[in-house]
């Protein structure tokens, strides 16, 4: 019986908590994304503007570890009984990918543009009990370049 | 050290190749940390401990990178990649690797 109500307690905080988190994520990253939309982000090897001479190259990386909660991994596992898409890790990795995207814009903002980006992901919290996904780690990196005239703004053509 | 993941540093000419750096790092966390971390997935979120441990081990694995790098007498690598694994919970092995260049 005590298990029990310890069970629905923590289900319960964790899908409270779990949502606050989630939707105040989501819109933090909204308003980011919109302040560094005109840092163009490309996982082509060439930049797109191939006549203005480069003045510096950089590598520059982000990362981000979150954690699903208790209420969702629940879920995914009753989810996992049955087959089908889980949506609960679906925004868990929505959330982390573009947080570290984000991350890595912010960690060189005068920048005129980012080559060749690449994104893992990795679980780290393996073992314990099972295997579960309790949290993923992503990195996004890729090479910073600045172009010779100091214009961050978009340089037409 | 110029350091980029495309096969050249823009702007610059590659004129000595050196072959294949590494560096790689181990680490954990202390076990404060670690049930704080498992206290914080009942409510989910970020878990700042962890991506610190794992910020930390990165530069730590740069740095190792561009030491044998400079070993080798080169002054940039291209083409690196980074890679991560688990082997213990709470643990991490992070590995970067490159190719070790001259550029002019």
């Amino acid at each position: 019986m005590d298990s029990l109500i310890i069970f629905l307690v923590l289900l319960a905080l964790g899908f409270v908590f779990g949502k606050l988190a989630e939707s105040r994520h989501y819109r933090s990253i909204q308003t980011r994304e919109e302040m560094l939309v005109r840092l163009p982000t490309t996982s082509c090897k060439k930049p797109m503007e191939r006549n203005i001479p480069i003045r510096h190259a950089e590598l520059v990386h982000g990362h981000v570890v979150i954690s699903v909660d208790y209420f969702k991994q629940i879920l995914a596992g009753l989810r996992n009984l049955f087959g089908g898409t889980i949506q609960a890790y679906e925004t868990l990795l929505d959330r982390a990918r573009r947080e570290a995207v984000l991350r890595l814009k912010e960690s060189c903002p005068t920048a005129n543009e980012i080559l060749n980006l690449r994104i893992e992901t990795s679980s780290i919290s393996k073992g314990g009990s099972g295997d579960r996904v309790g949290s993923v780690e992503v990195l996004a990196y890729g090479t910073a370049i600045y172009y010779q005239q100091a214009s961050s703004q978009h340089p037409s053509p | 050290m110029f350091v980029s993941n495309i096969e050249e540093i823009p702007g610059k000419t590659i004129t000595t190749c050196y072959g294949i750096v590494s560096g790689s790092t181990v680490r954990a966390k202390h076990v404060g940390r670690d049930i704080f971390a498992s206290i914080k997935n009942i409510f989910g979120g970020e878990l700042k401990g962890y991506t610190e441990l794992l910020g930390e081990s990165r530069d730590e694995a740069l740095d190792r990178m561009k030491a044998q790098a400079q070993q080798l007498g080169a002054n940039a690598i291209v083409n690196v990649r980074f890679s991560t694994s688990s082997i213990a919970a709470g643990a991490a092995e992070i590995y970067v690797y490159g190719t070790a260049v001259t550029v002019e």
